[in-house]
């Protein structure tokens, strides 16, 4: 294992002081350590709150700023956030006007949501939620409850970060952002397996010269192993899962969104992204907006996640607003 | 017959702790099987907290598990931090008023932690989860009350059964977790958290055995 690190049981710790100081002009510690808030947050608006686990950045720190999440809860590397940092970050985002909390649905996520909901309740706060859940291939279609929240988020937040800037009230923030992952589906190739830093050695394995189709943002195992293709081939085979099942069709505006598992060149991402671009062209499905890059990943994992999401006209006025985070910086 | 005074009980949470820190790559690799692998490293982490944070201080053995609790909940989060949490702080509440714990407490002590268990998670008997591992030992604690059983033969048959429970989520289909989103693909690997389980309840008897 070739990482850069100290102690990798204070790895995470460490990663979010280095955080904070370099995106001082973005977001502050709180009481909680495992707490970020965006600075000089709007007086009066609803509070948007988002966490997940550690090794999955940008997110979900990184996506706190303007205009996007007002706070977020961080956990041990791939695994949810306690319950009380969860209401922590309910409670520096709340200005009496609720909290949206836009979460990945993850059973450790869910548990301790739900907690941090009822004592944020019992603390006089209304915290309302919407569960993400993209991944196309982490579950059937008639069993959409039970899919995993991936890169989908990004667009959640961007879309509940703006409804709330815009000066929505809660129900209509969750609204929003419940009809962006609505209209959102994901799939995800691995190329490699990840490994935990306290681990050191990689939990699962993706033999050279073959990928995963459908690969979780933590390792899930996909839907498929296949021999590895061409950029060409994997766009396809990514269009090919993602398109029908929501279905997106002739006519559609969209949003693309093109995000590395964190090892795999940037570069490659162009290669991936153009190919699709032009698979959706050739289905008459116009990208109103594509986002390449890594946007969201799985520690050191070599792969992509393919994502879109359907506009109407309210997505695209949110889509379009200007963001200013680590993870999203839009003008 | 037998009981384990309530005072005395903290050797029987160090002996869990040593469970979790000796099994923390057994549980990494189970969990990474059909899991994450985080399984493990975050068990360690929070029993080891327990550890540095008690093992200087006088504290009971439900005194113990409740801070354990607490550490689990409020310091690790992930799944297991809401599982083990609110499994040990609701044995613990069941206990916390008993000088002397006799095998019949404990057998309440085990259902107050699987009923805490049950009002956050909808997992039953076959979800391939630790209820599978949990159950059963709740149940042998049960009868050995009611029957007035030995209180070191009763531990020695809930370990028994723990492991018996842990070993059948071998041949089950995950229902609920992360595992559950594999179907099919999940059969034929132990559940992580049933075999965290099977190593907490056998550290716990092997524990109370010793101070009976």
């Amino acid at each position: 294992m070739q990482r850069i690190m100290n102690n990798p049981d204070n790895i995470v710790d460490e990663m979010l002081k280095g955080f904070l100081k370099a995106h001082s002009d973005i977001v502050e510690a709180t009481d909680n350590g495992r707490v970020v808030k965006a600075k000089d947050i709007p007086e009066g608006k609803v509070g948007v709150v988002t966490g997940g686990g550690s090794g999955h950045k940008p997110a979900f720190i990184g996506y706190v700023g303007k205009n996007m999440c007002d706070a977020a809860a961080v956990g041990e590397i791939c695994s949810s956030p306690t319950a009380a940092a969860f209401l922590d970050a309910c409670k520096v985002a709340d200005q009496g006007k609720g909290v949206a909390c836009l979460y990945g649905n993850y059973s450790g996520d869910n548990m301790n949501v739900k907690m941090a909901v009822k004592m944020a309740k019992k603390a006089g706060i209304t915290v309302k939620t919407v569960v993400a859940n993209d991944d196309v291939a982490s579950a059937p279609k008639d069993q959409r409850e039970k899919r995993r929240g991936v890169a989908g988020e990004v667009l959640m937040w961007k879309v509940g970060g703006a409804k709330a800037a815009q000066g929505g009230d809660l129900d209509e923030v969750i609204a929003a952002a419940q009809k962006a992952i609505d209209n959102t589906r994901s799939v995800g190739i691995g190329l490699t397996p990840c490994t935990l830093p306290a681990v050191g050695h990689p939990n699962f394995e993706i033999k050279d010269g073959t990928m995963e189709v459908g690969i979780g943002h933590h390792g899930e195992p996909g839907i498929e192993v296949c021999e590895l293709e061409t950029a060409d081939k994997m766009a396809k085979r990514m269009v090919d899962i993602v398109v029908p099942d929501y279905p997106f069709v002739e006519g559609d505006e969209v949003v693309v969104l093109v995000s590395g598992l964190g090892a795999t060149p940037v570069m490659e991402l162009y290669v991936l992204y153009d190919e699709i671009d032009r698979l959706l062209q050739e289905k008459g499905i116009k990208t109103h907006k594509a986002y390449v890059g890594n946007y969201f990943t799985s520690l050191e994992m070599m792969g992509a996640t393919l994502t879109i999401m359907k506009l109407d006209d309210e997505l695209k006025e949110l889509i379009d607003m200007p963001a200013y985070s680590m993870g999203l910086k839009q003008v | 017959m037998g009981t384990l005074k309530n005072e005395a009980g903290k050797p029987v949470l160090m002996r869990m702790v040593k469970g979790i820190q000796d099994n923390k790559a057994y549980l990494g690799e189970v969990d990474g099987l059909i899991g994450d692998g985080d399984h493990g490293m975050n068990m360690n982490k929070g029993f080891t907290v327990f550890e540095d944070r008690f093992k200087d201080e006088d504290i009971s053995f439900t005194e113990g598990l409740d801070e354990l609790g607490m550490i689990l909940l409020n310091e690790i989060g992930g799944s297991m931090g809401p599982i083990y949490g609110t499994i040990f702080m609701d044995m613990a509440e069941a206990g916390e008023d008993l000088d002397e714990i006799s095998a019949a407490d404990f057998a309440e002590m085990l259902e107050a932690g699987l009923n805490g268990l049950y009002g956050i998670v909808d997992a039953r008997v076959g979800d391939k989860t630790l209820v599978d591992t949990l159950s059963p030992a709740v149940d042998v604690m049960k009868k050995a009350g009611e029957t007035g059983q030995d209180f070191k033969e009763a531990l020695a048959e809930m370990k028994a059964a723990a492991e018996a429970g842990r070993d059948s989520t071998k041949d089950m289909v995950a229902k609920y977790g992360r595992s559950s989103r594999l179907g099919e693909r999940s059969r034929g690997v132990l559940d992580a958290g049933a075999t965290s389980c099977c190593i907490i309840l056998t550290a716990m008897a092997d524990g109370i055995m010793e101070l009976l």
